[in-house]
């Protein structure tokens, strides 16, 4: 009783689509002439559903059975859904057609754990395998590590693939045991571990000999999800900036949790995905990686949740009032880089052009600054405005959330340049 | 108004600039061969396209301008419209009368259009390397007709030339009725001879598609509504990643 590709495909795609790390960026494969495919250092979307996602990757499961009953998970064993496996073979060729008409930027392939954790692990492996071997592809792949795998198949796994991840899920262990009582979190950290270990030996190896192999050049990532336990923007976004600290720790993906399944007591009730929320986060994920800012500048005691009304950097402007006005014309790039309303690109932009010329209010509209935010915060040639100081930070929020709410649509926080 | 006659190549505009500082004359508007200048004109000059001349021009911008700022010239040269030609000669002026680089220098308006557009000539560049779909013929090639904003074919064939490298493929510009042919080894460039019969309502004729060519296109559509999450539908956003302009060649989008 065979299912046909297209309803597997449907079933399994449905299976793997809460998963969110679409990125594809980070690893560059040239192809030789031979084969198929190479990787785009920036990746590429190649479409958008319905609901805004990038689409960059062929997201899907292997198979959506699975011997473990994680509360938040549709694929759990309890839950009484269609269930489909794809034979490696169906998969592989399946990655290669779709690649071949430019519909996708490569694979990311995750899996239901069958029999135990490595009998999985050796499942996809072989899909990853046919692809780079028989196929001769030499495009993107993300694979998905599954908790509690033994080093010998992750270092396997990390020769083939460009990414690996492996999702926590949630911030802490005492909550993670509650609504998955078979996982804990060292069998996460291990692995992790391990691909950190695997990819600066191979990095280190390489500077020896041209030819080494690489093992997951495109790092590895990981996953929480928001707003199903009950951890603040602070427990969370400390142990985004520890995991940041590791070498090779790529991204951090935050996952507004989505009721998947029927009523389960161990949950909290929610109406509504918490998006706002999940992009602030983003966000201040942004602020972490790209800013310069430390966690505590951006959560801590006193303010252990972010700012629903305000995005994150604004809200630490605002907090700070004392440090503005800036003079874009003489301040130092970090310091521009803190204005509310200038972003990375334009702060290069300000300290590039003022060299030529001394900025006025106009020069810095052109270059893209957002003069709604930043107007309270900078001085420039011919800026006599007010400022936060005289303003009162009050007021200033006040003048920007009644802006913001109405104006503001929630951007792609999937989008994939990073 | 001074009127400079050229040959409507990149090469043809260097050679331009060359002339307006030999003959101290700078055009207030450039017009290819052929075609028709306005009605009151005080001098016209017809540029000659000559080797040496671009050569002397573009060695004096290689020395003033970073490759990225070269890289923006020829997208600029691209963007094909109706105030590029002149944008560009402006701004190469600009750049030789200058002792040091400019490039950078934001607050003048043309360097600044210029920064812009070449951004929007990328960010086209950008979209056909996401939304060009390739469907497979009946022979095994493997086309995508394509209507870009800017003509910038050119920019983008060397991505899909080592990406694909083990199969035969066809971008084809259906506006400007050119494209690119990659036939395993090399590239060309090519035009259908009767593309009306070729491509109807801008898809491939069925008729020439390959036999399991509808099922793979199915197997799309049915995969972009599996992955799609029913309770965050925001139509708004995806139609900013994702302009509607190119919809019509996105089977994913067809089935609505
Ligand atoms: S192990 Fe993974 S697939 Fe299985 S129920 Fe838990 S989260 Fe879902």
């Amino acid at each position: 009783m065979r299912k046909a590709i297209i309803d597997k495909l449907t079933i399994l795609a449905e299976s793997a689509k809460y998963d969110v790390s679409c990125a594809s960026s980070g690893s560059t494969r040239q192809n030789n002439s031979q084969g198929i495919g190479s990787a785009n250092r920036w990746g590429i979307c190649h479409s958008f559903t319905e609901d805004g996602r990038c689409v960059a990757l062929l997201k899907i499961m292997l198979t959506n059975f699975c011997m473990y009953d994680c509360a938040y998970c549709i694929n759990r064993r309890s839950n009484d859904i269609e269930r489909a496996t794809f034979s490696p073979r169906e998969l592989a060729k399946l990655t290669i057609e779709f690649y071949r008409r430019n519909y996708i930027e490569g694979l990311f392939l995750s899996s239901g754990v069958i029999k135990n954790a490595d009998h999985t692990m050796e499942k996809m492996l072989q899909v990853v395998k046919l692809l780079r071997i028989e196929h001769h592809y030499h495009g993107y792949i993300h694979m998905k590590t599954i908790p509690g795998a033994s080093p010998e198949l992750i270092y396997q796994a990390g020769l083939y693939a460009d990414r690996l991840s492996i999702n926590l899920e949630i911030p802490t262990e005492d909550n993670l045991k509650q609504l998955a009582p078979e996982k804990d979190h060292q069998s996460v950290y291990k692995p992790m571990h391990f691909i950190q270990q695997y990819a600066l030996e191979s990095k280190e190896e390489r500077k020896k000999h041209r030819h080494a192999p690489r093992f997951a050049p495109a790092g590895q990532s990981t996953q929480l999800i928001v707003g199903a336990t009950d951890e603040t923007d602070r427990d969370i976004l400390n142990l985004t900036s520890i995991l940041y600290k590791r070498p090779t720790m790529k991204r951090v993906y935050y996952s507004g949790f989505v009721p998947v399944n029927e009523y389960d007591k161990r949950l909290p009730i929610v109406n509504e995905v918490p998006r706002k929320r999940e992009h602030r986060l983003y966000q201040a994920d942004w602020l972490l990686r790209f800013y310069q800012f430390n966690v505590h500048e951006i959560v801590n005691e006193n303010y252990p949740t972010l700012d629903l009304d305000l995005d994150p950097k604004l809200s630490w402007a605002l907090r700070h009032p004392h440090l503005f006005p800036v003079d874009v014309n003489r301040a130092s790039y970090e310091q521009i880089l803190r204005v509310p309303g200038i972003g990375v690109k334009s702060a290069r932009m300000i300290v590039a052009a003022r060299r030529h010329s001394a900025l006025t209010v106009n020069a810095l509209k052109q270059i893209g600054i957002v003069m709604k935010r930043a107007q309270y915060f900078i001085t420039c040639r011919d800026k006599l405005g007010t400022t936060v100081q005289e303003f009162t930070p009050e007021k200033v929020r006040l003048a920007l959330t009644t802006r913001t709410l109405s104006s503001e649509t929630l951007p792609a926080q999937f989008s994939l340049h990073f | 108004m001074n009127i400079f006659y050229f040959d409507h190549t990149l090469q043809g505009l260097l050679c331009a600039i060359f002339d307006a500082y030999k003959i101290k004359c700078f055009p207030d508007l450039l017009l290819a061969e052929g075609e028709i200048g306005p009605l009151i004109v005080d001098t016209t000059h017809t540029v000659e396209t000559m080797s040496y001349k671009y050569q002397r021009v573009s060695q004096a911008l290689k020395k003033k301008l970073s490759p990225f700022a070269l890289t923006q010239i020829r997208y600029i040269w691209h963007a094909e419209t109706p105030e590029s030609k002149m944008l560009l000669f402006r701004y190469l002026c600009k750049v030789l009368d200058s002792a040091k680089n400019i490039e950078k220098h934001y607050s003048d308006p043309d360097i600044l259009a210029v920064k812009k557009l070449a951004k929007k000539v990328s960010a086209e560049r950008h979209y056909l390397m996401m939304f060009v779909r390739f469907n497979k013929t009946a022979d095994d090639i493997y086309f995508a007709p394509v209507a870009p904003r800017y003509n910038v074919l050119p920019f983008i064939y060397r991505h899909f030339q080592q990406r694909f490298a083990d199969q035969k493929w066809i971008i084809y510009d259906e506006s400007r009725h050119y494209g690119y042919f990659f036939n395993g080894e090399t590239i060309e460039e090519m035009t259908l001879l009767d593309d009306k019969d070729f491509l109807i309502n801008n898809k491939i004729n069925a008729t020439y598609l390959a036999e399991d060519e509808p099922q793979f296109t199915a197997l799309w559509q049915k995969y972009i509504q599996a992955l799609t999450i029913r309770e965050r539908i925001n139509p708004k956003l995806q139609k900013r990643a994702m302009p509607t302009r190119f919809w019509k060649y996105l089977p994913e989008t067809w089935t609505k």
